[in-house]
């Protein structure tokens, strides 16, 4: 857990952070978000002491970091730059493996891990472990960086736009890279982004920052939902509502338990189902319950039959570990109203409508 | 690129020396400067012994300074100490010879004090420059990761900046054995002997005979810096492999 209290750097006359208050639970990942020159930068160096804060504390589980030797404090923060920072001169092996030697790790221990670290972003140890920084491309170099940080396990990583040198599509990837490790080592995480997709993707929580002060410090929908002012609008966009489609998953916003029909079942059968629900179409399953096919009641009503022999193909179907962002895409290209949501291994789980999307994104709006 | 460089240079060399022993043969002055065997033997010797001891002391002294130069906290130092040097520049070879004489007196101390003095320069330049050269953000990162001053100097500056050092050392040698010859003005011995005899007496032979080793000896110290510098700077920041 980090905790800033009342934390203040001042450059001469310019406030770079003022009285920042803020609190990161262990295991977190924190974005400090805002535009260029807003102190997000000032205020993560004060966190490892490479900035000296003018007043106000900096604890990490609860010691004040003052009170520590900076060195002995730095070695227990991981920390990626922007310019990634790998040494030209050490092979990727030493380059992992540079908090490690400080700490005077067993050098067989400490070569073994850079190894298996490089495995956790997908570089191949045999191939990398012995080349030099030169010999890698960006988006490899930049992996590195991030392993490197975490090659002594330390519990805090601060993180100052890691990934602003990298291509979208790169950046994409590495991002989810990051997240995966995250999920498995739970670290807390000090990350400094000026851009919004990529705060919303990796945060716990937004930190916005306003020329020096934090303006506000909430987890990622909220911030969307209820900017508290109009800078934290403007600065999270007009497309806001938007961007909370990624936060929820299809599974939060499906209806469950659905109705559903078999090959064997009647047309009546079908009908009488979907009058009952207030449908205008089921799915039909197959014997396990896969999702196979629906059935429209314009077309079924009337007429006898199986089911089996009168469905049609599915429009469209969403997984429901999709988020709601690819659901509605999906359903804008189908040109449909619902899609049927199924889980990894086809099982029909329930449904989706973008009638219940509306709802879900409008009712926190209801509540402010 | 970097493998046909030197063994192009090999040759040209090798060419020169060819058409230089040719030329000589016709003067007839080959048997004549072999009659200053003896001489040439002995003076190669005390020549590369003031040499090593210039270039040794040089180094010895230039690279700390260049540090110096270069160190957050001797900012105001580093300006003035800056300016001493180039203004070291400036001033000629013999100028510092002849001052390092009024103090020492005639012989090879004041020889080594304005040799060292002379190949001081180079040396404390270019470190300074390979050390200015490095990224901060290199410097940064180190510092975040929690390496201490002297580990970022000795871990992540100075073998960023090797190749520039070796740079101003192989120049600074270069520059120092082609000087020696200037110490036997001021009775510090080495190959000048012949040259400046041979100026004197009006005896090519005798001049050449001091002038060809000097100009090998010149080649041979690059030669080896060279190599130095292809061995000891680590591949990741080496142009050279
Ligand atoms: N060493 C320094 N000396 C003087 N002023 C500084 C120094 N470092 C930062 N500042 C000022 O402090 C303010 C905050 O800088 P900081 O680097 O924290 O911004 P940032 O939010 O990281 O911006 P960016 O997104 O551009 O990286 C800026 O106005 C900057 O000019
Ligand atoms: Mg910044």
């Amino acid at each position: 857990m980090i905790r800033l209290e009342r934390l203040t750097k001042s450059f001469g006359a310019t406030v770079a952070v003022d009285h920042v208050d803020m609190e990161v639970p262990a295991g977190e990942v924190c974005v400090l978000l805002g535009p260029s020159g807003c102190g997000k930068t000032t205020t993560m160096k004060m966190i490892n002491r490479l900035i000296a804060p003018t007043s106000g504390k900096i604890l990490i589980d609860g010691r004040d970091t003052a009170g520590q030797d900076d060195v002995t404090l730095r070695r227990s923060i991981g920390y990626v730059i922007q310019q990634i920072g790998l040494f030209p001169n050490k092979t990727i092996e030493d380059n992992i493996c540079v908090v490690p030697d400080l700490l005077g790790w067993d050098r067989r221990r400490s070569r073994a891990r850079a190894g298996e670290l490089l495995s956790l972003v997908n570089l191949e140890p045999a191939t990398f472990l012995k080349r030099y920084p030169k010999e890698l491309s960006g988006g490899q170099q930049q992996r590195v960086g991030v392993v490197r940080a975490l090659a002594a396990d330390p519990p805090v990583l601060l993180m100052d736009e890691p990934f602003g040198a990298i291509d979208p599509i790169n950046r994409e990837v590495i991002q989810d890279e990051f997240m995966k490790l995250q999920a498995a080592l739970k670290k807390t995480v000090v990350f400094v982004s000026h851009d919004i997709d990529e705060a919303v993707k990796m945060a716990s929580r937004i930190a916005i920052f306003r020329d020096g002060r934090l303006i506000q410090y909430a987890k990622p929908d909220d911030v969307l939902a209820h900017p508290v002012d109009s800078f934290v609008a403007d600065f999270v966009g007009a497309d806001r509502t938007l961007k909370r489609l990624r936060l929820v998953k299809v599974a939060d916003a499906m209806m469950s338990e659905p109705p559903r029909v078999t090959a064997e079942d009647t047309l009546e059968r079908a009908v009488a189902l979907m009058e009952e629900h207030g449908h205008v179409s089921i799915v039909m399953v197959g014997p396990r319950g896969r999702a196979r096919g629906v059935v429209r009641l314009d077309l079924a009503r009337g007429r006898r039959g199986t089911v089996g022999e009168n469905h049609e193909p599915l429009p469209g179907i969403v997984a429901v570990t999709d988020d709601l962002r690819k659901a509605v895409a999906m359903m804008f290209q189908h040109d449909q109203t619902w899609l049927a949501c199924v889980d990894d291994e086809g099982f029909y789980k329930g449904y989706i409508t973008q009638r219940g999307i509306t709802h879900l994104l409008g009712a926190t709006y209801g509540k402010s | 690129m970097a493998a046909s460089l030197p063994s192009f240079s090999r040759f040209a060399l090798l060419a020169l020396a060819f058409a230089l022993g040719a030329f000589l043969q016709a003067q007839g002055l080959l048997p004549a400067m072999a009659s200053y065997r003896g001489d040439v033997v002995y003076l190669v010797r005390g020549h590369m012994v003031l040499a090593a001891v210039s270039g040794a002391l040089a180094i010895a002294i230039g690279i700390p300074i260049g540090i110096l130069l270069t160190r957050e906290r001797y900012r105001v130092l580093g300006a003035t100490l800056a300016q001493v040097v180039n203004l070291g520049t400036t001033i000629p070879t013999l100028a510092i010879l002849a001052l390092a004489m009024t103090v020492f007196g005639l012989g090879a101390p004041s020889a080594i004090f304005g040799l060292t003095a002379l190949t001081l320069l180079p040396i404390v330049l270019n470190t300074a420059a390979g050390l200015r050269a490095v990224p901060r953000h290199l410097v940064e990162a180190a510092r975040g990761m929690g390496m201490r001053p002297g580990q970022i100097l000795l871990q992540v500056e100075l073998p960023n900046a090797l190749y520039v050092i070796l740079a101003g050392i192989r120049t600074a040698l270069a520059i120092d054995v082609g000087t020696v010859p200037l110490a036997f003005l001021i009775g510090g011995g080495g190959l000048g002997e012949l040259i400046f005899t041979g100026i004197d007496l009006n005896e090519p032979a005798m001049l050449l005979a001091g002038a060809i080793p000097t100009a090998l000896l010149a080649v041979l110290v690059d030669w080896l810096v060279g190599l130095a510098q292809y061995a000891l700077v680590p591949r990741g920041v080496n142009p050279l492999r």
